[in-house]
C-alpha cells in the first residue's frame, strides 16, 4: 500500500513541477474556468501589494481573500508552489484514511458485499483520482487558493470519520471561515458523529439535543475565536462584506463555469435580487431532505452535499469539482446501477474541451459571442447534475436491493424491473 | 467703474512700518485675445475675459451686488461654499509636439474640479447638487458625473479638491452660448464679437473654460476678491479653413471684425506674438503698431504686438475696423522643444486584459525635474498595482510617492497618484496591467462596442525654466501669463494631459435576457426535479399496465361498485 501510493506521489509532484516551470503556468493562472475573484492567485499578490502600500487589501474590489489567508502567504509567498503541493498531499492522506473507514454490512446479498480485497485498493484509486485529475492538476498549477480549502475540508472529513468532535467542529469553523458554502457540511458530520458514537437520530432523545449543542458550541465557538482573530489581524472589520458579502451579493460577473455570472448580467435590475435569494437558498436547501432520505448513510450525504456545492456555489471552479469527483472510486460498487455514467463523461469531456476553445472565440477571436460560452457552461451544469444524481439514484437502489433481494420477481414470477414511483 | 482706482491705504500700516502701502491698480474687468502663429501653420488663439469681484462671503449677510460678476455664478459660490472651481469643455487634443505648451492646458471632453470651502461638511450631497447646477448653466450633461467617475486627489490639485474628468463630451454650439452670457458685455461689444460658433467649431481644436478662485489683492493676502477667468483656447488649420494662401486675418478665421471695445472693460487687448518675426521675415503685420510688449510665458520670453481696442486711433481711419491682415513671406522655422511632453495607449490584444503605458518625455538637455502623475481609472478597468512598473532608458525607477486609492465596483474610481523624477533628456515608461469587467447588461452604452473612455491622465511638474520667470506677482500683467503664478524664477509650472484611451469590454448578448433566465433556470430545475425525484420516490415493482380497453373496462366497473378485472 505505502509503496503504490509513494509513487503516485512522485508521478503527481513531477507534473506540477514541470508545469510549475513551463511557461504554461502563466498561461493556466489566468484562466477563468481555473482561477475564479475568490482564489486567484494573481489576486492574493495584489493584495499583499496593497498592504504594503499601506491601503488595506479590502478598500477595493481586487482582494476576496480572508485575513488568515494573507496572513499565511505573507510569509509563504516565495513558497508558494511547494505549499500548494502540500496541501495536495494532505488532501490525498485524509482521503485515503477515510476511504478505509465506509464499511458497510448488508445483510444478504452476497454480490452487493464488497470484498476487503476492493476495499483495500480504494484509497489508492481515491489518491488517484485526485492528484492526477486533470482538473486538480490545472488547479494546482495555478496557484489557486481552492486547493488550500480543499485541504481544509479534507482533513474536516478525516477528524469526522475518525471520530474526533473538536477538531471536525474546528476544521468545519475554519472551511466555513474561507467560503460560507461548507456550513451545509454540519449536517452529514453531525449524523455520523452520531451515529458512531450510538446516540440514536430521534428528536425525542435528549441526548441527540445535547450532542447537537455541544457540536454547536465547539463550531460556533471556533468561528468566533477564528473571526475575531481576523479582525485583530487587520484592525478593522472591512473584512466582512468584502469576503462574505462578496460570495452572497455576487457584484463580480466574470465568467467563470458556474450559472450564476451570465444570469446576473442579464436580469433586469428589479429582480436581481430576487433572484440571488433563490440562487443561494438552492445551495442551502438540499440539506434537511438529503439528510432525512440519507441519515443512515452520511458519508454519502458528505459526497452529494459537496456535489451540490461545487455545482451551485456562486464562484465554482474546477478545483471544486476535483473534490467531489475524488470520491466517486469509494462509490466504484455502484457501477452496475449506473444510468447514464457514458454519457455524461463523454459531455463532461467534450465540455472541459469546449471551454477553451470558445473562450478564445469570443474574447480573442471576437468571432464568437458571450452565449456560446453560456451554452457550454449549461451543459457542463447539466453534465455535473445528472454525474451526482445518477450517483444517487444507484446509491438508493443498491440500498433497496439490499433490503428486498437482489433477483426480484413480479407477481406472477417474471423479471421485474424497478420504477421510481 | 470700469476704471483704475488707486486707494492710499495709510489706516493700515502696521505698527513699526513706515509709509503707505500703496494698492495696485485694481481692473475690474479685462479682455484680451492672444494670437500666436504655429510652426505647423496653424493659428493659436486664445481670449481671456477676467472679471473681479469684491466680496466677502465670511460674514454671514447675503450677497446681492454683483456688478460685473455674473449672478449666476455668484449664487452657485456662496449656496455651495466654493473657494475655487475649475470648469472646461475641450473639443480636440492638443498636440504639444507640434504646437508647444498652451497657455491653459486642458484635457479633451469636460472637466471639472472644485475646492470647497473647510466649513463644508456633506461634500458628497453639495458635489451632486453644484454638477446638476452647472449642468443646467452650461447646458451641458454634467449630471452623468456622480462618485463613480469623481475622484479626490491627495497632492496633484493643490489645495485638495475633488474632481472629475469625463471624456465624450461633443462640445458645440450649446455649450458656448450659456458660456458666452457670462460675459459683462455679453457677444455685442468687444472681443467677445468674434465669438461665432460657425467658424470656432471648424477648428482642430476648441476649449472653452470657466475658472473662478480667490485672488489676493495684496501681498500679505490680508482681504481676497474672487477672480473669474472665461478663457477659450482656438487651434485653427489654416490649411483647411483657407484658400490655400499663407494669409489670415482676423475676418479669416472668425468671419467678423471688430468695431469697438467693451465699455466696461478697463482693458481690452490683442496681442500678436512676433517673436519669431522680430526682423519681419516671415509675416507682415497690417496695420503695423508701435506698441510692443515682453513677457515671460511657459519659460520663454516672448515679443508680442499690442493693439489696444480701448484707443480710438487703433481701428482703422477709414471703415473703423480692425482686420489685422497677415501675410506669409518666409518659412517657419524651429519650433522650441516642449520640455515635457507625455503619450499614453493601451497594450495588449483580447477582452480579458490589458496594459497601460504612459510614456513621459523629458526633453531638458541636463536637468531632471519630478513630476506628479495621476491617473484616474473607470472600476470597470481592474488594475493590478503589484504590476506597476516605472522605467526611464531601461532601468527601473522607482517612484519616491505612491497614493493609490483601489476602486469599489460602481462607486469609485481607482486613483493613483505617483512622484517620478525624470531622467533628462529620457523618456520614462509607466506600464500598469488590468483586467476588464463584464458589467452588466444596463450598464453598457447604447453603443457597447464603441468602448468606453478612460480619461486623461494629469501630469504636473515644476519645469526648470531657460529665461526668469517673474514672481512679481503684483505688477499688472498680461493674463496669459499670470493663470499659474511663478513662486521661484527658476521654474515655471506645467500641467499636460494626456490622450483619452478607448478600451473595448467584453459584452454579453443583449438581445438574450429573457432567453438566459428561461434556461439558467431550467438547468436549476432540472437539478432540483432530479433531487426531488429520489428524495420523494421509492423503488417499487414495476406491475405492466393492462391494455386501453381493460382500462377503460375497469373504470365502468369501478363506478358500478364491481371489483375491475
Amino acid at each position: 500500500m505505502a509503496a503504490p501510493l509513494t509513487l503516485l506521489l512522485l508521478v503527481a509532484v513531477t507534473v506540477r513541477a514541470a508545469l510549475f516551470r513551463s511557461s504554461l503556468s502563466e498561461l493556466i493562472s489566468e484562466r477563468v474556468e481555473v482561477v475564479s475573484p475568490l482564489t486567484a492567485w494573481k489576486r492574493v499578490i495584489e493584495g499583499l501589494a496593497l498592504l504594503d502600500l499601506g491601503v488595506s487589501p479590502y478598500s477595493g474590489d481586487v482582494f476576496h481573500e480572508t485575513p488568515l489567508t494573507i496572513y499565511l502567504f505573507h510569509f509563504l509567498v516565495d513558497y508558494a508552489e511547494v505549499t500548494f503541493m502540500v496541501s495536495v498531499k494532505k488532501n490525498v492522506f485524509r482521503k485515503q484514511k477515510f476511504a478505509l473507514e465506509a464499511d458497510r454490512y448488508p445483510l444478504d446479498c452476497l454480490e452487493l458485499i464488497r470484498s476487503p480485497k476492493e476495499m483495500y485498493y480504494i484509497p489508492l484509486k481515491v489518491a488517484m483520482f485526485y492528484l492526477l485529475n486533470p482538473f486538480t492538476i490545472l488547479s494546482c498549477v495555478a496557484k489557486s487558493t481552492c486547493g488550500l480549502n480543499n485541504a481544509i475540508i479534507a482533513l474536516f472529513i478525516l477528524s469526522t470519520i475518525k471520530g474526533n468532535v473538536l477538531l471536525s467542529a474546528i476544521f468545519l469553523s475554519l472551511a466555513t471561515y474561507q467560503s460560507i458554502y461548507p456550513l451545509t457540511l454540519c449536517a452529514p458530520a453531525l449524523l455520523y458523529l452520531m451515529q458512531r458514537q450510538y446516540i440514536p437520530v430521534n428528536f425525542r432523545r435528549a441526548s441527540f439535543w445535547w450532542f447537537i449543542v455541544q457540536y454547536a458550541f465547539m463550531y460556533l465557538g471556533s468561528l468566533f475565536v477564528i473571526i475575531c482573530l481576523s479582525f485583530f489581524l487587520l484592525g478593522s472589520w472591512d473584512y466582512l462584506p468584502s469576503v462574505y458579502g462578496f460570495i452572497l451579493s455576487v457584484p463580480d460577473l466574470t465568467p467563470n463555469i458556474g450559472l450564476f455570472w451570465y444570469f446576473f448580467a442579464e436580469m433586469f435590475e428589479h429582480f436581481r435580487l430576487f433572484f440571488l435569494c433563490v440562487f443561494q437558498i438552492n445551495v442551502f436547501f438540499y440539506t434537511i431532505p438529503l439528510s432525512i432520505k440519507l441519515k443512515e448513510h452520511p458519508v454519502f450525504l458528505i459526497f452529494m452535499q459537496l456535489a451540490v456545492i461545487s455545482i451551485f456555489k456562486s464562484y465554482p471552479t474546477v478545483g471544486d469539482i476535483s473534490l467531489y469527483m475524488a470520491f466517486l472510486p469509494v462509490w466504484s460498487h455502484l457501477h452496475r446501477f449506473l444510468r447514464n455514467i457514458f454519457l455524461v463523461s463523454c459531455v463532461l469531456l467534450a465540455c472541459s474541451a469546449l471551454f477553451p476553445v470558445l473562450w478564445h472565440l469570443w474574447i480573442y477571436a471576437g468571432s464568437a459571442n458571450s452565449n456560446f460560452y453560456y451554452a457550454i457552461t449549461l451543459l457542463f451544469n447539466v453534465a455535473q447534475i445528472l454525474l451526482v444524481s445518477d450517483y444517487f439514484y444507484a446509491f438508493l437502489r443498491r440500498e433497496h436491493h439490499l433490503t428486498y433481494g437482489l433477483y426480484l420477481k413480479r407477481k406472477d414470477g417474471s423479471e421485474a424491473t424497478l420504477v421510481l414511483k | 467703474e470700469a476704471n483704475a482706482v488707486i486707494i492710499p491705504q495709510c489706516s493700515h500700516i502696521p505698527p513699526g512700518r513706515r509709509g503707505c502701502l500703496m494698492e495696485t491698480t485694481v481692473s475690474p474687468n479685462k479682455e484680451e485675445l492672444v494670437i500666436r502663429p504655429l510652426h505647423s501653420g496653424d493659428i493659436y488663439t486664445s481670449f481671456q475675459f477676467r472679471t473681479l469681484w469684491e466680496t466677502d462671503f465670511t460674514r454671514e449677510n447675503k450677497v446681492s451686488h454683483y456688478r460685473l460678476f455674473p449672478k449666476s455664478l455668484g449664487q452657485v459660490i456662496s449656496k455651495f461654499s466654493v473657494r475655487e472651481l475649475h470648469i472646461s469643455f475641450t473639443q480636440g487634443y492638443w498636440r504639444t509636439m507640434q504646437w508647444g505648451q498652451p497657455y491653459l492646458p486642458s484635457p479633451p471632453g469636460a472637466e471639472l474640479w472644485v475646492w470647497f470651502q473647510d466649513s463644508l461638511t456633506d461634500v458628497d450631497g453639495t458635489w451632486k447638487e453644484l454638477t446638476n447646477v452647472l449642468s443646467g448653466i452650461f447646458c451641458a450633461s454634467l449630471n452623468f458625473i456622480d462618485s463613480t467617475n469623481t475622484v479626490q486627489p491627495s497632492a496633484s490639485f493643490k489645495p485638495l479638491g475633488i474632481g472629475n474628468v469625463t471624456d465624450h463630451q461633443i462640445v458645440c454650439t450649446e455649450n458656448l452660448t450659456p458660456w458666452k452670457k457670462l460675459l459683462p458685455c455679453g457677444s455685442k461689444a468687444g472681443l467677445a464679437v468674434l465669438l461665432k460658433s460657425e467658424k470656432l467649431f471648424h477648428s482642430s481644436f476648441h476649449s472653452q473654460a470657466v475658472h473662478i478662485r480667490p485672488v489676493c489683492k495684496d501681498d500679505q493676502c490680508k482681504t481676497t476678491s474672487w477672480e473669474l477667468r472665461q478663457t477659450l483656447n482656438v487651434v485653427f488649420d489654416l490649411h483647411n479653413s483657407g484658400q490655400g494662401k499663407n494669409e489670415w486675418s482676423l475676418f479669416k478665421m472668425f468671419s467678423r471684425t471688430l468695431t469697438e471695445a467693451c465699455p466696461v472693460a478697463s482693458s481690452s487687448k490683442i496681442y500678436i506674438d512676433i517673436t519669431d518675426n522680430s526682423q519681419g521675415e516671415q509675416f507682415e503685420l497690417s496695420p503695423a503698431t508701435p506698441l510692443l510688449s515682453q513677457a515671460v510665458v511657459l519659460g520663454d520670453r516672448r515679443t508680442f504686438s499690442v493693439y489696444d481696442l480701448t484707443q480710438q486711433i487703433t481701428f482703422g481711419t477709414i471703415c473703423n475696423v480692425l482686420k489685422l491682415p497677415v501675410t506669409y513671406s518666409a518659412h517657419a522655422g524651429d519650433m522650441l522643444r516642449p520640455l515635457l511632453h507625455a503619450e499614453r495607449y493601451v497594450a495588449g490584444y483580447g477582452l480579458q486584459t490589458g496594459e497601460i503605458h504612459t510614456l513621459m518625455y523629458n526633453n531638458h538637455p541636463y536637468r531632471s525635474f519630478p513630476v506628479l502623475l495621476l491617473d484616474s481609472v473607470p472600476w470597470y478597468l481592474r488594475l493590478y498595482i503589484h504590476t506597476l512598473t516605472v522605467t526611464s532608458k531601461g532601468k527601473d525607477n522607482k517612484p519616491s510617492y505612491i497614493h493609490y486609492q483601489p476602486s469599489k465596483d460602481r462607486v469609485r474610481p481607482h486613483l493613483l497618484e505617483m512622484l517620478v523624477q525624470l531622467p533628462p533628456n529620457s523618456v520614462t515608461e509607466v506600464t500598469l496591467q488590468f483586467e476588464r469587467a463584464l458589467l452588466k447588461w444596463t450598464e453598457y452604452t447604447p453603443d457597447p462596442n464603441h468602448g468606453f473612455y478612460v480619461g486623461s491622465s494629469v501630469i504636473s511638474s515644476l519645469v526648470p525654466s531657460i529665461v526668469a520667470m517673474d514672481t512679481n506677482n503684483s505688477r499688472e500683467r498680461p493674463l496669459f501669463s499670470s493663470f499659474f503664478p511663478s513662486k521661484e524664477e527658476s521654474s515655471y509650472f506645467v500641467r499636460v494631459y494626456t490622450e483619452p484611451l478607448l478600451v473595448n469590454l467584453p459584452t454579453p448578448d443583449f438581445s438574450m435576457p429573457y432567453n438566459v433566465i428561461c434556461l439558467t433556470c431550467t438547468v436549476v430545475a432540472v437539478g432540483y426535479g432530479s433531487l426531488y425525484n429520489l428524495l420523494t420516490r421509492s423503488f417499487q415493482i414495476e406491475e405492466p399496465s393492462p391494455g386501453l380497453a381493460k382500462r377503460i373496462a375497469n373504470i365502468i366497473r369501478k363506478m358500478r361498485g364491481v371489483p375491475p378485472l
